[in-house]
């Protein structure tokens, strides 16, 4: 399954502002990992991940999908394995109707109509809100349109799963449920986030940047517990490792 | 600043209703986009003075409107938006055409005015009918007959995203807006002077959002075609409906059924 292996080689990049965004950015993800991007704001966490999906393309260095690497000629083939989730479901809903929504990536493939429905049900079934279906998406709560959001990327079958920010305003509730959803799911996962709680729990691995670059990468328990290079990073550890706010106690380690 | 948001969700209204399965919105959408613009053409074709064979077109927008349920009262509001562009068209035809038309024996009236009231009727049906069609087809599936009738694919992306920024543009105008009447202690409007920067921030902010949706568009396969799902086959009932239109837009066109009707009621009556 070497097509599910992600590989960034010392990705740079520059907005046309002048901004650095990326500045040598180099790692490589495994079939079936579950990776958390964490950093401050503006450290590149979303720059980065709009690479991965040949939004943006690198001034220097490559991103490679398996063997493919990342550039105008290969979108279709890169799309179609690696869904991204955008930030602000807004964003990524835009038709009339929630199953229209989710319909529009199988039908830009041209699948036909039959499979299309079956991979809208599929996918709006996994996400839990099928009975949604019907209603117009900018009428739906913050989880409900996340969920739908995620519903319009499954449909497209991908290997590797990209999402930038998953858990932002969502309510506790919500954020349970997203959380307890993408564990279920057996894809290669990029999520860039600032829930390290959330990461703590989603995924095995953890890579941090700072000012464009990969500051630490690695095992998350191992550097989201190291209390010096998260506070070096503009970062703190997760409410989960800190020690209890009521009474002092620390946290069993 | 109610109204702002108000609006908001009225200019979806369209979009929502276009979901309905009425008859009317069960018809081919090339049946309907093809009515229309025969409907369309049809209308516009009378002569600025023919006011009275124009009458007869009234029906078609009440029958549809009827058979796809329809409200009538959120229609009539956004033709009120468009009325001021209609009267300013024909307000002056009053004013510099003065030749007498006789309307009835005892009764004249300048011709300037016929045509005033022939343009502002024109300008109602046609308006009705655009509104009507998007109401019970939607515009995506627009989209979708107008690539059937081979109209070049680019119009159709120009037309599918505009109408898509209008929705964007409206959302960005209600939270700026709301944004600046809390902090400017209980004025109406907003002060000339911030109009600039306004609606300069709209626009890149607009423009930014737009972009972020392209982008997502383009995650999911999006090459520039927009696929409504592959659309029914026209059946015998889509065929009758435009053959039952075209066959009434034309007798409507060359006889005057109102002058007709009329005339026959004074024939009898002598």
């Amino acid at each position: 399954m070497s097509h599910h292996i992600i590989q960034a080689d010392n990705l740079k990049y520059t907005y046309p502002d002048g901004r650095q965004a990326l500045n040598g950015v180099t790692f490589k993800i495994l079939h079936g990992e579950s990776v958390g991007i964490v950093g401050a704001n503006g450290a590149g966490k979303s720059t980065l991940l709009m690479h991965l999906v040949g939004v943006l393309f690198p001034d220097e260095g490559e991103v490679r999908i398996g063997e493919v690497p990342v550039i105008k000629k290969t979108l279709p083939v890169i799309r179609q394995s690696v869904g991204m989730v955008f930030q602000d479901p807004d964003d990524q809903l835009f038709m009339t109707t929630v199953y229209d929504d989710v319909a529009f990536g199988p039908r830009n493939y041209k699948l036909p109509e039959e499979e299309v429905d079956k991979r809208v049900k599929s996918s709006l079934e996994t996400v839990g809100i099928l009975h949604l279906m019907d209603r117009p998406p900018y009428k739906l709560s913050g989880g409900e349109k996340r969920a739908a959001a995620i519903a319009t990327v499954l449909a497209m079958n991908p290997d590797i799963l990209v999402m930038d920010e998953p858990s932002s305003a969502l309510d506790p509730k919500s954020r349970r449920r997203l959380i307890t959803l993408l564990q279920r799911f057996a894809h290669t996962k990029i999520i860039a986030t600032h829930d390290l709680d959330m990461v703590l729990e989603l995924c095995e691995r953890t890579i941090i940047l700072k000012d464009g670059k990969v500051i630490t990468d690695g095992p998350t328990v191992e550097i989201l517990a190291n209390e010096e290079l998260m506070e070096k990073c503009g970062l703190e550890m997760p409410l989960g490792l800190q020690n209890c706010p009521v009474c002092g106690a620390k946290k069993a380690t | 600043m109610s109204n702002m948001i108000a609006s908001l969700y009225n200019i979806r209204l369209l979009d929502e209703l276009a979901e309905k399965t009425t008859i009317i919105h069960n018809l081919h959408p090339l049946v309907k986009v093809l009515t229309t613009c025969l409907y369309l053409i049809i209308t516009v074709s009378f002569n600025k003075y023919e006011l009275s064979g124009l009458l007869p077109l009234f029906f078609y927008p009440v029958i549809v409107m009827a058979l796809a349920d329809i409200p009538v009262v959120p229609l009539l509001k956004r033709m009120i938006v468009v009325s001021p562009f209609i009267i300013g068209i024909g307000l002056f035809n009053p004013l510099f055409d003065h030749d007498p038309v006789v309307i009835l024996p005892w009764m004249q009236i300048s011709g300037g005015w016929i045509s005033f009231f022939s343009i502002l009727t024109k300008g109602v049906l046609t308006i009705l009918a655009a509104l009507l069609l998007i109401a019970t087809t939607g515009m995506t599936r627009i989209a979708a007959a107008l690539g059937m009738m081979r109209i070049p694919k680019v119009f159709i992306l120009q037309l599918i995203l505009t109408y898509r920024y209008i929705s964007v543009l409206i959302e960005e105008v209600g939270r700026t807006v709301r944004a600046y009447s809390l902090r400017s202690r209980g004025e109406k409007g907003i002060r000339f002077s911030d109009w600039g920067s306004l609606t300069g921030q709209l626009l890149i902010r607009t423009l930014e959002r737009a972009q972020r949706v392209y982008y997502s568009m383009c995650c999911r396969g999006f090459t520039g075609e927009y696929n409504a799902g592959s659309e029914k086959r026209i059946r015998t009932g889509d065929i009758l409906y435009f053959a039952g239109w075209s066959l009434y837009f034309v007798v409507v066109r060359y006889f005057n059924i109102p002058a007709t009707i009329g005339s026959l009621i004074t024939g009898v009556g002598r």
